[in-house]
């Protein structure tokens, strides 16, 4: 049965792949696959193109690998998978791959990282030399996974000197440092530096914001609190008396000097049940630019910048995490007003006590951005003199997140 | 010729596909979670009671990320699900020449929604299913991926990517299960919770149903009455909710309550439920009474499980509780009839071959329970030195087990 069925694979794939595809055939295959939308809308097209991609010639891989581009994060695994049956075909029957075309295309920085990672590993299993050529170069790479292989070498290099070249390997913990953004990786090498004396601004290394305006408690009992728009939603006013749960309540601030940025409500201020706490920052950009929000919170939580809902999760003490949650974002050029809503429910189990936010401003790959100016110029506060005394805060769209 | 190749591939390819693999089936495929028919029985099969790295162990492989996803058989194919990365969001459907361990392909895909887990469990947690001619690999982030026997993408569906706020932070663990041509799945959680069923042949929903919000990690089990059609029983903090697989209609619920880790499992026409300890609901296609709620047959505190799902065997129900105490019962009175310690903790769902139980603890431990006579007797006890939070697949006297880093096909 076994070899029934492998011989009719065999016959198949001998009649489709007779001929190759031109590079307009390509072209309509890959448009199809980017078509793919929500809820499935698509899919049998896709399908339909990743089969016939899937015969593709090994020297169309580079076109195909073109189609990354901008593709949604669906239509990225369609791909994925011509590339990957294409490549695993040329293996099977023990055919060359273009490889200096994959090379070439997983130097060009400006290419897609999840397209140029899966021409790495491609090439990587017809060359052995690969990695030890091009990993090296990419400790700044817009790849996330390339930053990471260069970053644990030069751990791994580190770690094999000698007692007496402490100098030699601060030096390459400190190269390794300017490309890790993986908190692991950061920490490994943060306390690899302090035990050689150096001191690490992690604050600074990840971006986390530290300095907030925060005014609560709202009630939040029986979950209530999360759909009530509360005034700091309506209205941006520092200087208001507001209406909370235990009577008026003014706006204050919250500073954070933890090395992860983990701003605690319950420690710093009150362990708060059933509460809702606003807290509110300016960052100061230095030009129009896309970045990501990154959170790690248990409580549940809203955010708006610059008066735009992005988003908001309903979900209590089921962990934290540094990067828990990636919210894309517009900056403007100069000030922009980031105000978030943290939700603390009523559970008295041990394990739910916390009341805490971790946020910090970095781009795609993990890099933090920072603002302007510099904290002790006071950047990431408010202030009633250096912003409107009404700044709108209206939800109007419904956010996007990872 | 694209043309010719096109309509080939459009109408010839599939007849030959599905004649392939029509023929490639056996009776004895391990279909989901806890098999075929969602029992975790394979009753025909015979399992050593004893094994070690010389002695029944036929093969032993690497695989290359976490899971405590279950093994599938379909044919000659074992097919396991892995994730592998920092962040988790490297997903592998895996598929092994079952005789000899051989890989016979690997597809990767990238993780469309969140990838958080508690460190004990991993993105690579449900079991996949099969309809025994595609594969349906589902994860944590909420990824469905449809492929057939040789790894080609049919479909896939990004449910977070969908509906943005279906994630649980400590991971999802439901296992989808097929029912006809409709993938049941259950995304539930705190904050955008549903259950969907897929259509098989293009991922699209048939039927979408919000469901309660809260987090649940149980799976759902389908229960067939005679020639009626099969129905799903989909389990939550609420209790059990019987859905029509093709048109999502709810057809009865019981409403006291369940666990939301270990599934509620099928007797004939009963459902053994873990709610308030076990709780015996009769099973009927439409209840009469005017409530819509099954009658309750039994309850038992003392039966709550831990972890683990029950199982059912000839008549009797097996449950494993917190503390490792494995419990039999009479399914039709609830009395219990005997106990066994065993050395837990278990995370992992027993299976049945034959007159063993075969349960892993956490710790790699296997222990095989005898349970034909009056009592049970542990009859075998090994280890595979390793971490085992999955359940294992049994077919034809093999038995396939994963850990995070290694598949063991153990048989003699």
């Amino acid at each position: 049965m076994l070899h029934f069925r492998n011989g009719c694979a065999a016959l198949i794939m001998a009649i489709v792949a007779v001929t190759n595809l031109s590079a307009a055939d390509l072209s309509s295959q890959i448009t199809a696959i980017r078509n793919v939308s929500r809820e499935g809308q698509g899919n049998e097209a896709a399908a339909a193109a990743v089969r016939t991609l899937s015969n593709a010639a090994s020297s169309d891989l580079v076109q195909i690998l073109s189609g990354f581009e901008n593709a949604s994060p669906l239509a990225a695994n369609y791909l994925r998978n011509a590339v990957e049956t294409v490549a695993d075909r040329h293996f099977a029957a023990g055919k060359s791959l273009p490889t200096k075309p994959l090379e070439g295309f997983v130097q060009e920085r400006s290419n897609d990282p999840r397209a140029r990672r899966l021409a790495f590993e491609i090439l990587s299993k017809v060359d052995a030399t690969a990695a030890d050529r091009l990993i090296p170069k990419m400790l700044l790479d817009p790849s996330p996974e390339f930053r990471r292989d260069a970053v644990q070498r030069l751990i791994a290099e580190a770690e094999s000197l000698g007692k007496d070249s402490t100098d030699q390997a601060k030096q390459i913990y400190r190269q390794a440092l300017s490309g890790a953004t993986d908190s692991d990786l950061v920490k490994e090498i943060s306390e690899s530096l302090r035990k050689l004396g150096d001191e690490v601004d992690l604050i600074s290394h990840f971006g986390f914001l530290t300095d907030w305006r925060i005014v609560g408690p709202f009630d939040n009992h029986d979950f209530v609190g999360f759909d009530i728009a509360y005034a700091p939603e309506k209205e941006l006013d520092f200087a208001a008396r507001l209406k909370a749960k235990e009577g008026e309540v003014t706006w204050g601030e919250i500073t954070t000097v933890d090395e992860f940025g983990i701003v605690d409500i319950a420690k710093s201020l009150a362990p708060h049940k059933g509460a809702v706490m606003y807290l509110a920052t300016s960052y100061e950009s230095a030009a129009d630019r896309h970045v990501e929000f990154r959170f790690g919170t248990p409580n549940a939580w809203k955010l708006w910048v610059n008066g735009q809902f992005l988003f908001g999760r309903d979900e209590y003490h089921r962990g934290m995490a540094i990067d828990q949650y990636r919210v894309p974002a517009k900056l403007n050029a100069g000030k922009n007003v980031i105000l978030l809503k943290l939700c603390q429910n009523e559970q008295t189990d041990d394990w739910a006590q916390r009341y805490q936010i971790q946020i910090r401003v970095c781009d795609p790959s993990g890099v933090a951005v920072l603002p302007v100016k510099s904290k002790s110029e006071s950047t990431t506060r408010l202030d009633n003199q250096s912003t409107p005394q009404s700044q709108r805060l209206t939800a109007s769209a419904e956010g996007v997140s990872e | 010729m694209i043309n010719l190749q096109n309509a080939f591939a459009r109408r010839i390819v599939p007849l030959i596909a599905a004649f392939v693999s029509s023929t490639c089936l056996t009776g004895a495929d391990w279909l989901q979670f806890r098999g075929n028919d969602v029992s975790g029985v394979s009753a025909l099969s015979e399992i050593p009671a004893t094994w070690s790295d010389t002695e029944n162990i036929a093969w032993k492989i690497d695989l290359p990320g976490r899971g405590l996803s279950g093994a599938i058989v379909i044919g000659d194919q074992v097919v396991v699900t892995a994730s592998s990365g920092f962040r988790q969001d490297r997903l592998h459907v895996l598929s092994f020449d079952r005789e000899s361990g051989k890989k016979n392909w690997e597809r990767q895909f990238w993780a469309t929604g969140r990838t958080m887990t508690h460190p004990k469990m991993c993105v690579a947690t449900p079991t996949p299913a099969s309809d025994g001619q595609h594969i349906f690999a589902f994860f944590s982030s909420n990824d469905v991926i449809c492929l057939d026997l040789d790894g080609n993408l049919q479909w896939l569906r990004g449910l977070t990517h969908d509906f943005p706020n279906a994630s649980n932070s400590l991971g999802m663990a439901s296992s989808p299960i097929v029912i006809g041509d409709t993938l049941i799945v259950q995304v539930e959680n705190d904050a955008e919770s549903f259950a969907t069923g897929l259509d098989t042949a293009n991922g699209k929903a048939r039927w979408k149903k919000v469901r309660p919000k809260k987090a649940n990690w149980t799976s759902p089990t389908l229960w067939q009455h005679g020639d009626s059609k099969p129905v799903a029983l989909l389990q939550s903090s609420a209790g059990i909710e019987a859905v029509d697989s093709v048109s999502g209609e709810t057809l009865w619920k019981f409403g006291n309550g369940a666990s939301t880790i270990p599934s509620s499992v099928v007797a004939a026409d009963s459902l053994l439920v873990p709610s308030n300890g076990l709780t015996a609901l009769r099973l009927r296609e439409k209840p009469t009474d005017d409530t819509k709620s099954p009658e309750v047959l039994w309850n038992d505190n003392r039966l709550g499980p831990g972890t683990s799902s029950p199982i059912v065997v000839d008549g009797k129900v097996f449950v494993i509780n917190r503390a490792g105490v494995l419990q039999a019962a009479d399914v039709t009175t609830g009395s219990i009839l005997w106990k066994v310690r065993l050395k837990g903790p278990f995370s992992a769902t027993p299976v049945a071959a034959g007159k063993h139980l075969i349960f892993f603890n956490e710790e790699g431990g296997a222990q095989v329970v005898d349970i034909s006579g009056a009592e049970g007797e542990i009859v075998g006890e090994n280890s595979v030195g390793e971490t085992i939070l999955s359940t294992p697949a049994i077919s034809d006297n093999e038995m396939f087990v994963r850990s995070d880093g290694h598949l063991w096909k153990i048989a003699k």
